[in-house]
This record gives structure tokens, sequence and C-alpha cells, in this order.
């Protein structure tokens, strides 16, 4: 019917033409709707949201690149330096840019010791970082190690050897306990450090002055705003705020004085403190055995980490800020101005001692350290000679609790409050410390051994030095301390640190201690003094006090345990000062399983107070630093 | 035949060709404006690259020749071509379904010299072949010639589909139901058919390949994988949106010219354009767009016989159907689909084969009554 029939069928060309053009009309106006459909769209994103897409376009053409930093240097007084920071080069690799990260990883081991962990490290990190962003493969290449990759550079698209600051001792063991050193930031610090200011550092200081005053030796990060392509590559620089360095911190350490400090105690176990009296200043502040800062800076290998903590003596253990000694007759000058103060005793009271003391109505005995005593003596000769049972019956008439208040005053049993993190407090026993610490009452025959600075006295070489410089300078005492002075840069001027003093002079009557100090001049130059030998021939006039003790284990070795357990060593302890008319230095040290504190310590002081007294007038910095 | 007739009948035939002809010039200034914005957005997408450019001069210097070539030969001609032209057509979808080449799909035939898609000739051949169709029927069509338009409409569908190239595919058959359209098909019929397509679709997803389905997931939620096949969505719409009003100014996309942006020439070149010229650039362009259109369609409707008004007619809307999903792609309106933006973006085959179109249109406007 219709079919093919239909072409021959007659076309009426009038009306198709006519309905074509309606089709064409409705189709046309279709067309128009659609376009406006269209620029409404276009107008909702390019109008409507325009904020919105124009904030995101901004987001993805600049990115904020931090500029970390340059962490602050550390000198000495003398503005030697002690820590700088020195050129280093690191491999990196952008994850996105190379081939595939195992084989890469594979090829780099090639000529680069990856080790597992490290590889596991890598991969992780990989997997963490956003688009783009480079991770550290291996920091502290060496020459070899740049050199080589330089030339098997063609064959890793993505690797990179990336020059950066790293930070560097120069003196290595010398001021290990000192300045401490710094490491990477690891995942504790990581949550509380500030971390936009953090956002382009590494590393952190980890103990010591590097860790005390890390705020003012970051300084504060500085941004670039960056344009970047898709790929992150920075095409140029839009805004640039720079980094502030951190401060360069002038420690009050003189390195001679530290260097002739650490030589002294050459091949022993040991530590001295050495405090300018006049306002708290550390001189000299060293911990035999140490080690090298600088083995942290990158990570210490775990080999090398065990090492050191096996290593005899304990090379990480900071004795003269940890330590606690037994302060034995280095306690008695105090014990001594306690009774003048009190009014117990003038410097003229005198004792009969018979080299045997028994408190009243007991069999229990205790002895002088001279076999027969020590005779008639008063206050200085108490001193001189170091007399025990003058100590013992002192503090039975003092008793526990008023020889705790008044040993406290001079900062025995709290940290000094040094500008070091970690300080031991050592023990100043009383009723309650014992109630508190072992649930049993106090015994009268403990407060007797507590005159001579035994029994449960434990004293750190900080608040020795501390409360002898506070004898050698009226009573006042100090806050020790190592900053010295800072400044932001080299042209910036010097802005010193003020001198903190620690509550009222601690004596009522000059006298009094005028007394004290006579008794440890005899100690140095009297006809009876224990130290005399060690002082004979100088030129200057000393003051001190020997003590020998056993040390206060506090560590869990058996080795150590077993050694104190056979009473093999003695602690030989020095406190001292000088000149003694006016003192410039204070010192406290010890060493430990040495001998008695005259042959062993007393030495040893008298050739520091040489090297600070005797020494050459240092070079022109010390004018500027002083 | 006589040898002088033939010589006399090829005489005229070159007589006609060499001749003045009455070119459309609006439509044909609107052609040239598109070209050289082209070339501009081009340069720009490109990051300044001279030898692109120089390319896509040349397609357009040789689109522009078959414009020229194609405008004089009548339209007699061209019909009695169709059925050839076609079969081509169809000949080479099939040669590209045995040993064709191209990123996933095979799309594309290398005849040495050239690579093209032969899908793209068949959006021009099988609009003519409808209209040569419909030329001779009356109309509005019978049943039998709409089922008729409609195998010649599922023969290279079904070819181009299973490339795969699901939305060429859509694509080709949208251009020939324009000729059934225009034709003027009974609109209860036009519902039915919608109703049939509609209906139809889960099918199509079922044949659908992984990732034409990941494409059409992506575009319902593209923010779920920023990072990969979401990301042109997004950076296309922060491109467009970052443009504003005013747009940045030529050559001044950041998100063209840092590369954040993908296909930035080809199939994005319009969020290009809309960075860097602002809404107001667009909405120029798109009435650009509608003029070539209804000018096109002007011609259609003035056309001396039911082929050139179905040929013109259909490829004004085809035209406007490429405008429509590469202007919805980049707006994240539709799914991400390989649809060039028409004689803008960079690109041989397309702008060729639209100059070609735009060339029988004209030749369709110099034979009108």
């Amino acid at each position: 019917m219709i079919g093919v029939g239909s072409r021959r069928a007659i076309k009426d060309a009038q009306a198709e033409a006519l309905l074509f053009q309606r089709r064409a009309l409705t189709a046309f106006g279709l067309v128009l709707l659609v376009i406006a459909v269209v620029l409404g769209r276009f107008g909702e994103l390019m109008i409507l949201r325009h904020d919105h897409y124009a904030a995101r376009s901004e987001q993805n053409r600049v990115k904020l690149q931090p500029l970390p930093p340059t962490r602050g240097l550390i000198l000495d007084r003398n503005g030697r330096i002690l820590a700088d920071n020195r050129l280093a080069y690191r491999l990196e690799l952008v994850p996105e840019r190379v081939v595939e990260l195992e084989r890469t990883l594979d090829e780099l081991s090639e000529f680069l010791a990856i080790d597992e962990e490290e590889r596991a490290r890598i991969i992780e990190l990989a997997k963490l970082r956003r688009r783009f962003q480079s991770v550290p493969v291996k920091l502290r290449l060496d020459e070899d190690e740049v050199a080589r990759f330089a030339l098997e550079r063609y064959r890793f698209p993505g690797v990179d050897v990336v020059p950066y600051l790293t930070r560097h001792y120069p003196e290595g063991e010398l001021y290990a306990h000192v300045i401490g050193y710094v490491g990477r930031i690891d995942a504790r610090e990581l949550a509380r450090l500030d971390a936009e200011q953090y956002s382009g550092t590494t590393h952190i200081g980890k103990t010591g002055i590097e860790r005390h005053y890390e705020d003012l030796l970051h300084g504060s990060i500085g941004y670039e705003q960056v344009e970047t392509n898709a790929e992150g590559r920075v095409l140029r620089v839009l805004e640039r705020t720079p980094p502030r360095a951190g401060e360069n911190l002038y420690l009050s350490i003189d390195g001679e004085l530290q260097r002739a400090a650490s030589a002294a105690l050459e091949g022993k176990v040991g530590a001295i403190v050495a405090i300018d009296p006049r306002n708290g200043e550390v001189l000299a502040f060293v911990s035999r055995p140490s080690f090298d800062a600088n083995l942290f800076v990158g990570g210490i290998s775990r080999s090398n980490y065990q090492a050191l903590l096996e290593a005899p003596g304990r090379p990480l253990f900071n004795r003269a800020l940890q330590g606690g000694y037994e302060p034995g007759s280095t306690l008695k000058p105090f014990v001594a101005l306690a009774g003048l103060e009190l009014g117990l005793r003038t410097p003229q009271t005198a004792y009969y001692s018979t080299g045997v003391f028994q408190m009243p109505g007991q069999t229990l005995v205790f002895r002088d350290w001279k076999r027969g005593g020590h005779g008639r003596v008063d206050l200085e000769e108490s001193l001189a000679q170091s007399v025990n049972s003058y100590y013992y019956q002192l503090a039975l008439d003092l008793g526990i609790d008023r020889m705790h208040a008044y040993l406290g005053r001079f900062g025995f049993g709290s940290p000094t409050g040094i500008d070091l993190d970690g300080e031991a407090a050592g023990v100043l026993p009383s009723r309650e410390w014992k109630r508190a610490r072992f649930d049993q009452p106090w015994y009268p025959g403990e407060t007797v051994i507590a005159g001579i600075g035994q029994g449960y006295n434990v004293a750190t070489l900080l608040q020795l030095a501390s409360a002898t410089a506070a004898l050698g300078q009226g009573g006042q005492r100090y806050r020790p301390r190592l900053l010295h002075a800072r400044r932001g840069s080299f042209d910036e001027p010097l802005r010193s640190e003020a001198a903190v003093t620690v509550g009222e002079a601690l004596v009522a009557d000059p006298a009094h201690l005028a007394a004290i100090r006579r008794g440890l001049e005899a100690v140095m130059h009297g006809p009876t003094g224990t130290a005399r030998s060690a002082a004979a021939g100088a030129s200057y006039r000393m003051a001190g006090k020997t003590g020998t003790a056993q040390r206060v284990s506090r560590s869990r070795d058996e080795s150590q345990q077993a050694a104190l357990r056979e009473g093999q060593r003695n602690q030989a302890l020095y406190v001292g000062y000088a000149p003694a008319e006016a003192p410039t230095i204070a010192i406290a040290l010890v060493i430990e399983q040495g001998d008695s504190g005259s042959q062993a310590a007393a030495p040893v002081a008298r050739s520091l107070f040489d090297a600070w007294l005797l020494r050459e007038p240092p070079a022109e910095l010390a004018g500027a630093a002083r | 035949m006589k040898l002088e007739v033939r010589l006399s009948r090829l005489g005229s035939t070159l007589w006609r060709m060499l001749a003045p002809t009455r070119v459309d010039v609006p439509l044909l200034l609107a052609l040239g404006l598109l070209a050289a914005l082209s070339l501009a957005v081009v340069w720009s997408a490109s990051g300044q690259d001279t030898d692109m450019l120089m390319r896509q001069a040349m397609r357009f210097g040789l689109g522009f020749t078959l414009l020229a070539i194609a405008m004089r030969i009548p339209p007699g001609a061209w019909r009695r071509w169709t059925p050839w032209f076609y079969s081509a057509c169809m000949l080479l979808l099939v040669a590209v379904a045995a040993l064709g080449e191209g990123k996933g799909a095979q799309r594309w035939l290398d005849l040495g010299f050239v690579r093209f898609q032969p899908s793209e000739l068949m959006k021009l051949g099988l609009p003519m072949m409808l209209a040569w169709h419909f030329h001779d029927r009356v109309l509005p069509p019978s049943l039998p010639a709409f089922l008729v338009a409609l195998a010649w409409i599922a023969a290279p569908a079904a070819l181009i589909a299973i490339q795969p190239d699901l939305g060429t595919s859509i694509l080709v058959s949208a251009s020939g139901l324009f000729v059934v359209f225009l034709a003027g098909l009974r609109w209860s019929w036009i519902v039915a058919l919608g109703v049939t397509g509609l209906a139809s679709s889960p099918l199509v997803w079922h044949f659908m390949h992984d990732y034409q389905k990941q494409r059409v997931l992506n575009f319902l939620d593209p923010e779920a994988d920023p990072l990969k096949s979401g990301w042109q969505t997004i950076q296309s719409k922060i491109a467009v949106g970052s443009g504003g009003l005013e747009g940045k100014g030529w050559s001044q996309g950041t998100q063209s010219q840092l590369e954040f942006l993908p296909e930035r020439h080809t199939d994005f070149v319009l969020a290009v354009y809309s960075e860097e010229f602002g809404w107001i650039g667009v909405a120029v362009l798109m009435l650009l767009y509608a003029f070539v259109v209804g000018r096109t369609l002007w011609i259609a409707a003035n056309a001396r016989d039911t082929f050139g008004r179905l040929v013109a007619g259909s490829f004004a809307l085809t035209f406007f159907i490429y405008v429509l999903v590469n202007s919805a792609m980049v707006t994240g309106m539709m799914p991400v689909k390989g649809v060039p933006l028409p004689l803008i973006s960079y690109g041989g085959t397309s702008a060729v084969s639209l100059l070609l179109a735009f060339g029988i249109v004209m030749a369709i406007h110099a034979h009108r009554r």
C-alpha cells in the first residue's frame, strides 16, 4: 500500500517546505533555550560561585613554602664556636617522579647503604607525603657517595642530591654534657611542637643547651609564596617573608678552663662544675667520660648507641647535672655556719676530740678519721682537720629539723635551677622525707652522721658549687646559669643575661661567715689543713674543703652494684673557691673510684684555680663578650 | 551519448565550479571568526607553542579549501554521490574495527599520510544518507520509511559503539535522528522513540565497558576520587569558575598555563577560553554558535529541495549538539567524553569534516529557490 509506493506518490512541495520550516523553527527555539541553560550554568560557576573557584584556583597555583630558619650558633664566653651549621648533602626522591619506588631503592642500594629499617621508613614516608613532596633517602652523604651518585644520576629520575645545613660540634666530646645535641624530631615531639614554626625543620634540641634554649636557637620560620605548576615545580617566587635565624648564644663557659677541667679528669670517672661566685655563671661544666655529640645529629646507629651504653663509666650519664653524691665532709662548712648562726657555737667554742663519739645512753660508736682523735679543736681547726666528732655533737645539738631547714636555704635537696633540663634534686633528709620515703621514724643516730654529710644525704655538684660560691660571696646565692649573653646576628650588640639572685643573703652576722672562710682557708694553707699539700707554692690564697665518701648508686647496673657492695673505692670530693679574699671562681668536683678527697680531688682543683687565675688574659674578643 | 554532449556537459560543470558563486557571506564570516578564535585559544592553551599553532592553521587552510570546493559542487551531485559516500564510510568503519589503532579504543585509521577517525566522516555521511532516503518520499514519513531510516542509523551506530566509542555512537545517531525529526516525523512517534530509548538505558549500562561506567559514576560524584578520574572535571570547573565575569586575560589563565587542566588544548579548550575570557567571552562565543546554527537553519529552510533542506538542517543541529555536549562536559554537567568543541578545539578530523559540511551547506545556499 504505502511503502515503496509512496515514493511514487505525488509530493506536495509547498506543504513539505512549510512542515520543514515549522520543524526548523521549533529546533531553533530549542537551541536558543539550551544556549540559555548553558549560559546559565556558566554563569552559576563563573559569577555566583566565582569566589569559591577563584580561591581554589589560587590554592592550586600558589603554594606556601616554608623557609626553615638557620639554627643559632653556640659559642663560649670568648666567642669560640662550640656548635655551628655545616653544609651537607642528602639524597631525596619524589615518589611521583620515580619510575618504581621499590626498584629505585634496590638500584640505589647498589652504591648506598640502605638497610631494611631505613627502607621501610622511606616507603612509609612516601605514602604519607603530599603529592610531589620529596622524601629524604639518606642524610649526610659523604663526598664519595655524592660523586658516585652524580655519575649514575641519569638512571634515577626523581632522585636528587640536595644541600642542607646540619649541626656540627667542632669540639666533639668536650661539650657533649653542656651543649647536648640535636636529633631528628620524633613523633612525640611532633605532637607538642608548633607545627607551623617547625614545618621546614627536621632537627630539634634533644639534650643540654640545645634542648633548654630550643626556642631561642630555632629562630622563626619564613615563607615563600611560590607559583607552582600541577607537578609542584616552582615557577617563580611571588612573595617572600625571610626566616629569622635563631639567636647566637654565648655561654658563660670559658673554653680554656673547660679544656683544663676535662684534661684533669682524663682517664678518670668524675665531674667538675666551676662557677663565678659573683653572678652564678658556670665557667666549666665537665662530666667524664664523655661522648662525641656529632654521632647523634644524623641519627646514631644502633651499634654505636649500644657501644655507648655499654662503655665503662657510662659516658652518656651527665654526672655534673644528674649525678648524686654523698657530700661527706664537704657539707661541714654549712653545718658549722648553722651552729654559729643559730647561736649554738661561737668560733672560739672548743671541743675535745678523743677519736670516738657516743650518744648519751647508747653503745653505738662513731669515730674520727684520725685514730686517737684530734684533741682540742675550735671551729677553724674542726674544718682544717675535718674533725668528725665536732660535727657529731653539733648535729645532735642542732637536731635534724633545724639542720634540714638551714641547709635547705643553701639549696641542698632541690634543683639549683640551672638552665639545663633534667637536673637532679639530691636528698636533704628530714623526718618528713624519711616518713614519706621509708615510712619509718627518724632516729637520733641518723642525725649524727647527717652532721658529716653521710647517711641519707645526696648532693649534686651544682648544689655544692653553688652553695660554696655563696660562702665566698658574702652569703648571697646566685642561680647557676650557662647563658652568658646572646645576639641575633653578629652585627647586633651582645645582650648580657642578668645575674639572678636566689633568696636573701644567707648570713645574718658577717663575722660568722668570716670564721667559716678562715676555716676553709686553713684547709688549704693551715699547718694542719687536709689539703695543704695541694696548695703548696701558690701565689694566691685559696679556700676549700675535701670530702671522701661513698657514691650513692642510682643505677641498676649489676657490676656497679657489686663494686659498691665490696666497698671497693671511695669518691673523692672537693669544694672550694679562690682567691680566698675575693673569689672569682668556685669549684665543686668529684672523682669516682678515686682516692681520698685530699689526695685525688684537691690537686685537680688547684690546677683549675691556676688555670683560671694565672692564665694569660684572653684575646680581644673577651673584652666584647665579658 | 555523443562525445560532444559529454564534453559540453563537462565544460558546463567546470564553468559552474569556477564561476563566482553566491556564497553566504555572514555564515562564512562567522566560521572565519570561530577559526580565528580557535587559533588564539590554542596558542594560549598550548603554552604558546608555535608548531601547534601552525598545524592548526594548516588544518583550517585545508578545511576552508575543501569548503570552497564543496560549495561549487551542485547539491544534485552531492545527492547522487551520497549512497557511495555512506557506503565508503561504512567500509572504513569496518576497516577500523578490523585493523584500526588508538588509545584503548580503536578509532583511528592510519592511511600513511593522514590519520583520521572514520566516525567523524560518518557524522556527515549518515544525515546525507537519510536525506537521500527521504528526498523523494512523501513527508511526513510513513512507518516503513521511518523504520528503514532507523536501520540506516543503527548500522553505523553499532559499528562505532563496538570500537568502543559509545559517546560518538550516540552523537552519530543523534545526527541521523535530527534528519528524521526535520523530515516531519509525527510527534507521537517521537515520544514513543524517546520512551523506548529511556527504557533501554539499563541494557546500555549492561553493555558498557568498565571505564565508561567509571566515567558515569565519576560524573555523579567527581570529588570522590579527586586525584584520578575526577581530576579533569574538578580542574575544569575550577578553571571555568575562576574566570569570573571578565576572565583572567588572554594567556593569563593559571589553570591552563600552569598545566593543572588536562586536555587543555583539545577537549577542554572551552575551560581555557572561559578562564581567560570570562562569562562575557563565553556569551559572545555562544551567540556566535547560535548565529551559525540559526543561519544554517535559515539556509535549509530556503533550500530548493527536500535533500538540501534535510542535509543543511541536520548539519546545523549536529553542529549544535557538539557545542552542547562539550559545554556540559567542561562545566561538569555531563560525563567526561572526548567531544571536541566545534571549530575551536585543536585537532584535524573534526575541523576539516565540519568545514566540508559547511561547504555542502554553502552549495545548498548557492542553489536555493
